[in-house]
């Protein structure tokens, strides 16, 4: 419970930020809501010599409509998302989801771009955003760059950002009326999801991850292939883990989670549908 | 509701009085071990093995000891030698039982992954743990012992000097029982045969284990503050194994957040702050963290049990024979060889038995953190067999598993019952119980309804159980002690003194930590004296003040405690009689005691009050001749026999056969645990109990790989249910008082435990015994769920194809 010593600098700006982290080099974190990498550092699974705490950076802490799409400044928090008007109208999914996180201390405290950084293929929001077909933008000593959802999640627990760029905003397009459904399987409330799905469809298209089904968030693209090709729900949600690699742990086999990827699957399209 | 018809007239006892321990606990005003501000105390940090087994071939400190901060560091071997010997095991069940030497930190071998191998003693926690990095230690690795019986086969052996892994093996011994059980079973109508597993469980009381030690100005005199449930055992121990004589060691535990018998033990760290602060002459302070705590206090049940019934062509039990293997761990801790003992006599439950049984019980070392008592302590194991076995015999028979239990119930005009054991059952009405269970549960409502749900192919089955339970508990008496060959006696120790003022002390020998004994203590003592229970002060838990005690668990502190305090307020109203009667002028017989005032009989206007008595006992000026001063009386009170609690407790679930999921649609609990001193503490136990025995069903389990390391040791990964996870409980209680005791009452910290887990396995298989499904391991997760209505399809899909030829 007492992490390994290490010294601790706050920035007030993006910029400043990650001029920190260029500064102090690969031993650096950054730290937002602290949910995922201080519970790392307490078990001295993970020892940062410098931590850049990017919490009081209030101008990254924004819902915006953006046409086409919502911009989410990446340290808004989880519970700020959930309550949020703008997303509940235009991404309802996201909002649903984000308020399945954790319990409500982690959501009062953990941000979006904290978990999306942190590329945790067993939290929530990196596959909703994935199924949503998000943008990332980073920003970094260079300028910003956009990443798609698709190309961010490289591995576990590793994502495409450079060690000296910051996640800054999140842009989740507008859902238009599709219909959509998240299911999270866990035994205790507030735990992660042995497996996870986050679903929508609308007409034709649809789109479908997976939470927990292998190293990275999954887009489950068999699915959305099948259903686009006249597939009944049944019959698509079999695909299910076609694009899947899930491990064993304590709580599923491979066997158990692959035929819960399916089942989950399954009540989600019909859900949205 | 039965009571007894002389039962009198109560004004305290039965009050749902809010606790008065809690302000204190919920605003952070009470302090616990890890609060205590202690000037220039030290830090002590444990190095534990990384391996399960391994040879210690050299440890070094020397980096260790140059950190900043750092006051001091030893490897095991210079530990060893502050002691007098090696951490006590107070349970020699058998003469011949093996026991390894057990030091505070390993010499030779490290035999489960978390047995300390090294210390630190620093500024701060934070550079003691540092510093625990830089020291280097030199195993050779072994191959570990994590499955029963393997350990048993001696394949490999842990313990070189005892040359065997197995403990000791314990029989039953029961006068005119040779050969009746072969012939029960040679003549049985019925026969079931089963194997339970019970998993390890990891007990994870709220507040982790903390310990400081600190010498006194002068003189050698030590005190040791400690979150422990048995200061009074915990102090001679630790004055035998430090050398520290008796009287001048003081052991207090403050406020303590939960025990459920993980600190019921003397531990390693325990006896390293004392000895060391004594060594350094300065406070010494050690608090585990979570994951420390998985690993390195007691973990609970671990057995594996085989049980065999024999029943007759109406169901009643003609036999039963019962072979366990009890995991104990690494060591042998305080009492872990007795935890089978105290499940031995408990296998038949609630139901007559003739003199046919035969139980065996073998314990073995493994590679795996040392278990003990944990809340039930072999008795929620017991009736875990025996409930799963009697619905496997109903299922056999093909008739309602209630049913079957009904024909097999002692009856209530049978109390005080002989059992098969030669114990004695104080009290009973089964059947009474159970009618209120079923009442609760809609019992035959449900089976209507689960009769049209469970249809072929239906993907949500609703399944019921039932479990019944007798408890032995308040240990104990001494005699019965001894004759297991326990290592100390079952008396408790209690004074009660009316101080000047007409304010009531308390002093017990019970240790609470959780169970509101401030509160039940003064219901009882104003009960007795007829003051307000506000005007009642309990003093516990530190040997200065309470010399005499022997603490709480094995639900014993009410009915052997509670009961000690009953009999010191006697003694305090016979001597204040005495004082009355002089007073009055008055025959010490002639005088009635009620209400806190001694009347004069037929003289309804000559009375004096408790109060006045007290101030004239203090001031001593008109006592009768050879009277000593002060109202005060001490007791110790060592029970007649065990009580014995009992109760029904009925889950209805309804299982996803798609997902595996278990959902809990409703949970009734009936105990009875005689007179309820505070139903609302009655009911707090209940609840709390019944949560953890689900949790054993449902939800945890401590998992080892096959090189003994524990795969989830922090509360991520082992499933402590949560309140957004527990069901809603349906509470019922019926009244049967103890005839043993005074109060009429008996033990219930660990009934709802005991209760609890086989109510949801038997409701789990019930549910999907239309698949085929006839048992499922501990816990019924989803997983296991799945998998195990798989297995019963792929089973039933091969039987038929196999029968069709």
């Amino acid at each position: 419970m007492i992490p390994a010593a290490f010294d601790y600098v706050r920035a007030g700006s993006a910029e400043e930020a990650i001029s920190l982290i260029g500064e102090h080099g690969d031993d650096a974190k950054f730290l937002a809501g602290g949910h995922s990498l201080l519970p790392l550092m307490k078990l001295r699974l993970a020892q940062p010599t410098v931590l850049v705490d990017i919490g009081r950076v209030s101008d990254l802490s924004y819902i915006r409509d953006a046409g086409d799409h919502v911009a989410i400044g990446a340290l808004t928090r989880h519970m700020d998302v959930e309550t949020s008007d703008l997303l509940k109208q235009h991404v309802p999914l996201l909002a649903h989801a984000a308020g399945h996180v954790g319990d409500p201390q982690v959501r009062h405290r953990g941000t979006i771009g904290g978990s999306i950084a942190h590329a945790d293929p067993a939290s929530d929001l990196p596959a909703t955003t994935l199924a949503l077909g998000a943008t990332y933008i980073a920003q970094g000593p260079n300028g910003t760059r956009e990443i798609a959802a698709s190309e961010f999640y490289q591995g576990f627990l590793t994502s495409a950002l450079e060690a000296d760029e910051m996640l800054t905003e999140i842009r989740v397009p507008k859902m238009n009326g599709a219909g959509w459904s998240f299911q999270k399987f866990n035994r205790r409330a507030q735990d992660w999801a042995i497996v996870g799905v986050a679903a929508w469809r609308r007409n034709g298209d649809s789109g479908v991850a997976l939470v927990n089904m292998g190293s990275v968030p999954i887009l489950a693209t068999s699915v959305s292939s099948a259903l686009a090709g006249g597939a009944s729900i049944e019959d698509a949600a079999a695909q299910a883990a076609a694009e899947a690699e899930p491990q064993a742990d304590l709580n599923a086999s491979v066997e158990y989670r692959t035929h819960l990827a399916k089942v989950l699957v399954k009540r989600a399209l019909t859900e949205a549908s | 509701m039965t009571m007894t018809e002389d039962a009198p007239a109560r004004t305290v006892l039965g009050q749902r009085l809010l606790r008065k321990e809690d302000p204190a606990l919920l605003t952070g005003e009470a302090k616990f071990t890890a609060d205590l501000v202690v000037p220039g105390a030290l830090h002590l940090a444990v190095l534990r093995s990384p391996y399960a087994h391994a040879t210690i071939n050299s440890v070094d400190v020397s980096e260790a000891l140059a950190a900043p901060g750092v006051r001091a560091a030893y490897a095991g071997a210079e530990v060893a030698a502050m002691f007098t010997g090696p951490l006590p095991c107070a349970w020699p069940v058998t003469a011949d039982m093996k026991n390894p030497a057990h030091f505070p930190l390993a010499v030779t071998k490290a035999a489960f992954a978390g047995d300390g191998v090294a210390c630190v003693l620093a500024d701060s926690a934070a550079a003691a743990k540092d510093a625990l990095e830089l020291i280097k230690v030199d195993y050779t690795p072994h191959e570990a012992v994590t499955n029963l019986e393997d350990a048993l086969s001696d394949r490999v052996v842990i313990h070189d000097e005892l040359g065997t892994n197995k403990s000791y093996t314990w029989d039953l011994k029961i006068e005119e029982t040779e050969g009746q059980v072969d012939a029960a079973f040679a003549t049985a109508a019925y026969t079931t045969k089963q194997r339970f597993i019970q998993q390890r469980l990891i007990p994870a009381a709220m507040e982790p284990r903390s310990v400081l030690a600190v010498p006194q100005p002068f003189g050698g005199d030590m005190t040791l503050y400690s979150t422990t449930q048995i200061p009074h055992i915990l102090k001679i121990f630790v004055a035998v194994l430090t050398g520290i004589p008796e009287h001048q060691m003081r052991v207090i535990a403050p406020a303590v957040g939960g025990g459920f018998g993980s600190k019921l033990n003397v531990y390693p760290e325990e006896v390293l702050c004392t000895a060391l602060a004594r060594k350094h002459k300065v406070p010494v302070r050690w608090t585990e963290d979570r994951s420390e705590a998985s690993m390195s206090t007691i973990q609970g049940r671990a057995q594996i049990q085989d049980i065999e019934l024999a029943a007759d062509a109406d169901g009643r039990l003609t036999g039963i024979r019962v072979r366990l293997i009890g995991d104990m761990g690494a060591y042998l801790q305080l009492v872990a060889p007795g935890v089978p003992l105290l499940g031995a006599f408990l296998y038949a439950g609630v139901y007559e038995l003739p003199k046919a049984y035969d139980f065996s019980c073998t314990s073995v070392f493994t590679n795996m953190t040392p278990t003990d008592a944990y809340r039930g302590a072999g008795r929620p194991e017991a009736t875990y067999a025996i409930e799963r076995s009697m619905d496997a015999l109903a299922t056999e028979m093909g008739i309602d598993p209630l049913e079957l239990r009904r024909r097999n119930f002692i009856p209530k005009d049978a109390f005080p019952y002989e059992a098969f054991t030669g114990l004695t059952y104080d009290s009973g009405d089964h059947d009474a119980a159970a009618t209120v269970a079923a009442e609760l549960m809609g019992y035959d409502e449900f089976r209507a309804r689960q009769a049209a749900q469970n249809v072929p192919g239906a993907t949500k089955l609703l399944g019921l159980g039932v479990s019944t339970y007798f408890e032995m508990c308040g240990l104990a008496p001494s005699r019965v002690l001894a004759s297991l060959n326990y290592g100390a006696g079952g008396w408790e120790a209690a004074t009660v003194r009316v101080l000047p003022t007409n304010r009531v002390q308390v002093v017990t020998g019970t240790a609470p930590h959780g169970q509101g004994h401030e509160t039940s203590w003064s219901m009882i003592a104003a009960e007795k004296l007829g003051v307000d229970p506000a005007d009642v002060d309990v003093l516990h838990s530190d040997t200065a003040i309470a010399p005499y005690g022997l603490d709480t668990y094995g639900s014993r502190s009410l009915p052997v405690g509670g009961v000690a305090i009953a009999n010191a307020c006697d003694g305090v109203i016979d001597k204040a009689r005495q004082i009355a009667a002089h007073q009055l002028e008055a025959n010490p017989d002639d005088l009635e005691f009620s209400g806190g005032v001694f009347r004069v009989a037929g003289s309804p206007d000559r009375e004096m009050p408790l109060a006045a008595i007290a101030w004239a006992a203090f001031t001593a000026h008109d006592l009768p001749d050879g009277m000593e001063p002060n109202l005060e009386h001490s007791t110790h009170y060592d029970p007649p026999n065990f009580s014995w609690p009992f109760g029904t407790h009925m889950c209805a679930v309804e299982i996803d056969t798609e997902t595996g999921q278990v959902e809990v649609l409703k949970y009734v609990a009936v105990d009875d645990c005689g007179v309820q001193v505070n139903p609302l503490i009655v009911d707090g136990q209940v609840h709390g109990g019944v949560i953890q025995g689900l949790a054993q069903a449902l939800y945890e389990g401590a998992v080892y790989d096959t090189d003994g390391n524990l795969k989830n040791s922090t509360l991520a990964e082992y499933l402590v249910p949560a309140a957004s996870d527990v069901p809603p409980i349906t509470l019922g209680h019926t009244v049967t008082p103890s005839p043993t005791n005074q109060l009429g009452v008996k033990g219930v910290g660990e009934a709802g435990t005991i209760g609890a887990a086989p109510a949801v396995i038997n409701a789990v298989v019930d549910a999907l015994s239309g698949l085929g499904v006839r048992d499922i391991d501990m816990p019924a997760s989803p997983n296991n769920v799945w998998h195990a209505i798989q297995a019963a399809r792929a089973s039933t899909t091969s039987s038929t194809h196999g029968g069709s030829q």
